[in-house]
This record gives C-alpha cells, structure tokens and sequence, in this order.
C-alpha cells in the first residue's frame, strides 16, 4: 500500500482571493509577520501499488486529467 | 429547430433552458447524462446551469467525464453548436471546449442579480440578433464565475473575435462583479460553434420578471 499526498494550489500570479481574504484576518489580528497566504486543497490516496515510480506516474496522471485544473492549478505530490 | 438540454445530477436550469427555447418555438428535449449519444436531429445543444456534481473538486470537474461528454465534444468537434451556461460554461471549461478557466469569485461570495453586459463581438451565431456595444441586462447568479486565462490566451481571444461579451454598467462601462480577466462573461471557441457565459439569458425571457433581454440572444440560434 502507498498513500500518495497531492497537494493542489492556484498557480503563482493567479490571484488567489481566499489566501488574500485570509491574510488580511490574520493581519487584524496583529500576525504582522505574514507575508503571504496561499490556499490550496489535499487529496489523500490510498493506493493498491508497491512499485512507487509505477504510483508516482499513475497519480501525475490522475492530476493531469481530473484532480488538478492545469490551467489555473499547480500540483505536486508525495508518497509515503 | 431541435434544441437537446443536458442534464447531470445537480443540474437545476434545465426546465428554465426549456422554457425558454420553447418560447421561441423550438423543440426541446432534456439529456440524462448517462446517455451515450445526443439526437441526430439535434440543432443546437445546451448545457444547462445548476450545481453538477455539487461542485465537488471544482466545478464542472467530474461533469465532464459523464457518459454523454464523449457524444458532445464529438458533436462539437463536427461543427455542432454548443451553447454552456454558469454551470455549463464552467464544464465545457473543464472539458476543453472552451478556452480558460472559472476561478472563485473575487469577492469570495456568491452574486445573485441582474447584471448589464456589452455585447462586444456580434459576428457569431449566437449573437448575431445583436450589435457590437450593445448593451442587455441579464441575471448572474454564481459562485465560481472568475474569468481566468493567461495573457497569451487574452491577445488570441482577442484577435480571434472571440469575447462574447463583457460584463459593464448600464452605460457600458466596465463594471466588474467577480475579478474576470478583461470584464469577460462570455466566450466562444476558435470556430465560433461553441459558446459559453456565465450569465444566464432564459432567465430573461419576460418583462415581467424583470427583463426579457435574452430572447434575442437565444433567438441567434434559430434561422433568420
């Protein structure tokens, strides 16, 4: 069994308005020190595979087609 | 005129599309999406608005892996006209029918109302009823409506004639409700037989509910 971790977020110049809605509260609250907020989303899978190149090309597969929108979408992902 | 309307679990504007090409005198006939083929007599083919899939991912994102969406991008492909509205734009989005894709709404929050749009490209099928700089009052009601494509994307869009329109006030000035790219609210593909906007024209089939200017952009689809 492998779990693959993806992790999706906008892309770097697509402006992401929730990071933003999310760094401005945390600004109020006086987290001065942030910089930046990025928001994304996690898909955790359970994955019937041993052979982890064999997983790692199924998942960016998975990624390409339906989990990630590459138009506006940067993935990356982990397997543990 | 036969006007086929798909319809996914969670689609909610079928009934409304039907309504209103029925208005117009055309035949009308709603499509489980579980079918695998779209009638053969099929003129122009809708896919309607609603929530498909509950928006689950992101929306449109399961949508387009419906049995059906294999029978409509081959439709599309042979020239057929495709027309997507709100839910339906944001699948043919995803689907690769129509450049770009649809963001959360700048302002994080959903908007339901009446919004003016200026017609910008009027040599296309869809709104050829209209006039370049025209301007319709239309009902917008989305969550995920934000416009995006990338600068390269923008210039062949625009060279190609291919923003439908955008979204302005009254006067025609641009006037932003959910931080698209350019004001867009609608496109068309390269081939101009496939359509998609946000905004929804069959609801704007009657004065009484607050206008009926989307009966002559409907009306584009029908033989003049």
């Amino acid at each position: 069994m492998i779990k693959a971790i993806v992790n999706v977020y906008l892309k770097t110049g697509v402006l992401d308005s929730q990071g933003k809605a999310v760094h401005h509260a945390l600004d109020s609250l006086g987290f001065n020190s942030v910089e930046d907020v990025r928001i994304g989303k996690q898909i955790v899978l359970q994955l019937d595979e041993t052979d982890r190149e064999k997983a790692m090309s199924d998942v960016t597969e998975m990624c390409e087609e339906l989990l990630a929108n590459t138009v506006i979408e940067d993935y990356n992902i982990e397997l543990v | 005129m036969k006007v086929s309307i798909l319809q996914f679990p969670g689609t909610n504007c079928e009934y409304d599309t039907e309504y209103a090409f029925k208005k117009l005198g055309a035949d009308t006939e709603i499509i489980w999406h579980k079918s695998e083929t779209i009638p053969d007599n099929t003129d122009l083919l809708v896919v309607a608005g609603g929530f498909s899939y509950g928006d689950y991912l992101r929306s449109g994102a399961i949508a387009k892996f419906s049995p059906v969406m294999k029978a409509v991008t081959t439709y599309a492909n042979n020239g057929g006209k495709v027309l997507g509205i709100c839910n339906g734009f944001q699948v043919l989005t995803e689907a690769g029918l129509l450049p770009g894709a649809l963001k959360r709404n700048e302002g994080l929050h959903f908007i339901s109302k009446h919004h003016h749009l200026k017609v910008q490209n009027s040599d296309n099928i869809f709104l050829k009823e209209l006039s370049d700089g025209d301007i319709v009052n239309i009902p917008i009601a989305h969550h995920d409506g934000n416009y995006y494509i990338d600068e390269a994307g923008l210039q062949e869009l625009e060279e190609n004639e291919q923003i439908l329109l955008k979204y302005t006030d009254a006067s025609g000035a641009v006037q932003n409700p959910n931080g698209s790219v350019a004001s867009i609210a609608g496109v068309c593909n390269k081939n101009k037989n496939v359509f998609g906007l946000m905004p929804h024209p069959e609801r704007a089939m009657e004065v009484v509910l607050g206008s009926d200017d989307g009966v002559n952009m409907l009306k584009g689809f029908f033989e003049s």
